[in-house]
């Protein structure tokens, strides 16, 4: 068995590449850089599209624009890109344009450190966007992970058609490590679902789904607009249509929460703790946990792959049975405000840590320990 | 001739507003080349230019304020049989200024028209980018201490390949814009023009005075010859099969028998500018040749060739799960900034640690076996420091062995490099022996 050697980055550039993209635009920056400089190699020899645009702006503009010709688009970036993607991802929310965005995360606010990880954005990802729409946010644990979640990404971008995220982190997209890329088992391509009627309204759809898609380009003509729209994609102010797109864009990935939640379980018989953790951090907790088991103190974990819209369901069955419930990220607390939502606060710990590096698995094993 | 124009969505422009001849000579431009409906998409984005797309029966894609080109170069690369309008007023000029620049350097097969009536019509008449400084506007004074910009000229700077300016009222505007789309290249159009709505409640414009400002200004009637150059999605394409061989991933078999290995965390303490990233690549292919899990996390600053540049590498028969250090087997101390940088790991080293520092390097107290060597007097070059130690490792034994070293010098190296790493590793070999 060969394994393969690399980077979160590559890896999720050539999981990209797996899923069917076709067109890439991003702008460089640390610790993302490197998803442009891999896809430059390979979407050239596959017939594919990439650009590096003049700005983060302009490079959501030209994957918003190849997206809407039918092509599969990624960008990447770090926060300080996200900043800036902000008011097109609220387009492409609007608009109901695929598209899959990473972003290897780095310590914020602001410019914040180019080259120190942090789970930075967890939040600002779901609502960095106007209009309060439900977003889909994806996290790896590793470098086989995002090349398996861009497979997943794609397909959700292509059914929804909605902007997906990978939460990545410097420490996976820069980390080099060895995996069986063979041995990972990726769902089949899912394609954008193509209108086949007559009279098409880019944007009449069923209440809780996404419209079928033509392509600008194609024989029959498309509106796309950012400004709210009726199904026809003409600028309305009709409170009912207004109402009904709303709820639509909602509903169309509430109602699905099930089929869009990823994630593994280590339930040990006789725990009475859960820890539940995501990204890079997980790894740590991976290790803490078998060093307790050893121990004679079996922990059980939760890893969720996917963090938007919040698995609500699969929280409070997998929590059911424990009484204590640790939540661990590379923050000083973002997600643990959903996870209290969802449990209630009474019984859900926290744990986490912004300066740079990485929470360690002796760190986990003191908070669980200190009960 | 044919026309574009959607009869049930006529336009909405106030009255005596240029929009609205705009509007009508873009149409014949249209008809008068007889552009497909299906191969044509009209962009827009914010303020009274951005509603040009629902006059026309095209596809269309209206979007942010100062965006329409950015859409528009996705739509165009992603479809090169379409031929792509954009439609912006000098609002969009003004916020999507680098987005304009950066067209007019590329030259792709877009057609720009800039609907230029010298203020923000829509949110009230405030100055723009191309507000003259003794107008009236709804910004206060704010214009009087700005000049306009002369897009025409810029956009000749910035290597558009046509450029023309002209009244919106102008007769020959259809021949103008027609000029625009078929020309092959990015095309600008700035049309002046007069929003009856604002502008001219408390500034003097007329079709006259507007052709007299045309004239007042350098003329600009198309082509720019000195720009003249390939279009860039044909450039793009052909740079594309120039570089046609896909990278596949690197993979690396078990070659070597390292029998009863046992967990290794190696960290390779140096600077930037001392290949530790490269020696710490070679670790791990040298671990994967030997069919053990690898990991390589680096620790380096954002300057280029200063500052500490740390590589931990781990290397596991088992799968490696958190991949920052806990318990360093060896550390390779080959600066003071990279010591620096992990100064506390020291304390923490258990007698078993192997430890390897050059002699000009400073290391806190520690209980670990230290080996000190002087590269300076082996004649070690800095930047070759980091592939010394490894073949000092190799030597020892510790983490890595000879065989699975010149594996992973085999695969990342070749021709001269290779055979100036042989060299370096004859030097080890030789200075080690005389220890």
């Amino acid at each position: 068995m060969a394994l393969s050697f690399m980077d979160g980055n590559e890896a999720l550039a050539r999981g990209a590449i797996a899923a069917g993209c076709n067109f890439f635009a991003g702008y460089p920056i640390t610790p993302a850089t490197t998803i442009l400089s891999n896809m430059l190699k390979m979407l050239p020899p596959r017939g594919g599209v990439c650009l590096q645009g003049e700005d983060e702006i302009a490079s959501m503009g030209y994957c918003i624009g190849a997206s809407m010709a039918g092509k599969k688009a990624l960008t990447a970036t770090s926060g300080p890109g996200i900043s800036l993607y902000s008011e097109q991802i609220s387009f492409a929310i609007g608009g109901e344009i695929p598209l899959v965005i990473a972003d290897v995360q780095r310590l914020g606010p602001s410019t914040g450190s180019a080259t120190r990880g942090a789970d930075s954005d967890i939040q600002f990802l779901q609502w960095g966007s106007t209009g309060g729409v439900p977003v889909i946010v994806l996290a790896p644990k590793d470098a086989l992970d995002c090349y398996l979640l861009a497979r997943h990404a794609f397909n959700y971008a292509e059914e929804f058609r909605c902007p997906v995220f990978i939460a990545s982190n410097k420490e996976i997209g820069m980390t080099k490590e060895s995996f069986d890329l063979e041995s990972v088992t990726l769902p089949a391509v899912v394609e954008r679902k193509a209108f086949s009627g007559v009279n098409y309204l880019p944007f009449a759809a069923e209440p809780d789904a996404a419209p079928p898609f033509l392509p600008i380009g194609g024989n029959t003509l498309v509106r796309q607009t950012s400004s709210t729209h009726g199904p026809d994609g003409y600028i309305t102010n009709d409170p009912e249509v207004i109402a009904g797109s709303q709820e639509r864009l909602r509903r169309k990935i509430l109602d699905h929460v099930e089929r869009i939640t990823l994630y593994e379980e280590d339930i040990k018989p006789g725990s009475d703790t859960l820890i539940i953790s995501y990204g890079v951090t997980v790894r740590a907790v991976a290790d803490a946990v078998e060093i307790l088991t050893e121990a004679g103190r079996p922990v059980s974990s939760l890893t969720l792959k996917s963090l938007w819209p919040v698995p609500e369901a699969l929280l409070l069955e997998k929590a059911a049975d424990f009484r204590r419930v640790v939540v661990v990220e590379m923050n000083l607390g973002q997600y643990v405000h959903e996870i209290r939502r969802v449990l209630g606060g009474g019984r859900v710990e926290f744990f986490g840590q912004m300066n740079g590096v990485l929470i360690t698995p002796t760190q986990i094993m003191e908070v669980l320990c200190n009960a | 001739m044919h026309s574009y124009l959607n009869t049930s969505r006529p336009p909405v422009y106030c009255p005596g507003c240029t929009h609205e001849s705009i509007t009508a000579g873009l149409d014949r431009a249209m008809g008068s080349l007889n552009l497909p409906a299906d191969k044509t998409v009209m962009v827009t984005d914010i303020g009274c230019s951005g509603l040009f797309d629902t006059f026309f029966n095209v596809h269309a894609l209206h979007g942010l304020h100062g965006r329409a080109l950015t859409y528009a170069t996705g739509l165009k690369l992603a479809d090169p049989s379409l031929n792509v309008i954009v439609t912006m007023g000098d609002g969009g000029l003004g916020i999507g200024g680098a987005h304009v620049l950066a067209a007019c350097r590329r030259n792709l097969d877009l057609t720009l028209i800039i609907l230029n009536n010298f203020n923000f019509g829509m949110t009230g008449g405030q100055c723009s980018v191309t507000t003259p400084a003794d107008a009236v506007a709804g910004s206060e004074f704010l214009n009087q201490a700005e000049i306009p910009v002369d897009i025409c000229g810029i956009a000749e700077s910035a290597g558009a390949t046509y450029v023309a300016r002209c009244s919106g009222l102008d007769t020959n505007l259809h021949e103008i814009v027609a000029a625009g789309i078929n020309h092959k290249g990015f095309a600008v159009i700035e049309t002046l023009g007069m929003c009856t709505g604002r502008y001219t409640k408390k500034n003097r414009l007329s079709p006259s005075v507007l052709q007299q400002m045309v004239e007042d200004l350098p003329p600009k009637s198309g082509l720019v010859a000195r720009n003249q150059r390939p279009e860039y999605g044909e450039r793009y394409r052909e740079l594309c099969l120039q570089n046609c061989r896909y990278p596949e991933p690197v993979t690396v078999g078990h070659q070597v028998d390292f029998p009863d290995y046992h967990r290794q965390e190696i960290a390779i303490l140096g600077s930037a500018g001392m290949r530790i990233v490269t020696a710490g690549e070679l670790v791990c292919h040298a671990g994967l040749a030997a069919g053990m899990n690898v990991s390589m996390k680096n620790d380096y600053n954002i300057t280029v060739l200063r500052g500490q540049s740390v590589s931990e590498i781990q290397i596991s028969p088992r799968k490696i799960g958190y991949a920052g250090s806990t318990a360093p087997t060896v550390v390779l101390a080959l600066s003071d900034e990279g010591v620096q940088q992990r100064k506390k790991l020291f304390a923490t080293l258990s007698p078993g640690t192997f430890v390897l520092k050059d002699k000009s390097v400073n290391i806190p107290p520690c209980t670990a076996e230290v080996y000190e060597v002087d590269f300076k007097e082996w004649k070690i070059a800095k930047p070759d420091w980091a592939l010394a130690a490894l073949c000092f490792l190799a030597t020892k034994e510790q983490a890595i062995n000879w065989e699975m070293l010149d594996i992973a010098l085999k695969a990342q190296f070749q021709g001269k490099i290779y055979l100036s790493a042989l060299g370096i590793a004859d030097k080890i070999r030789c200075a080690m022996a005389t220890l």
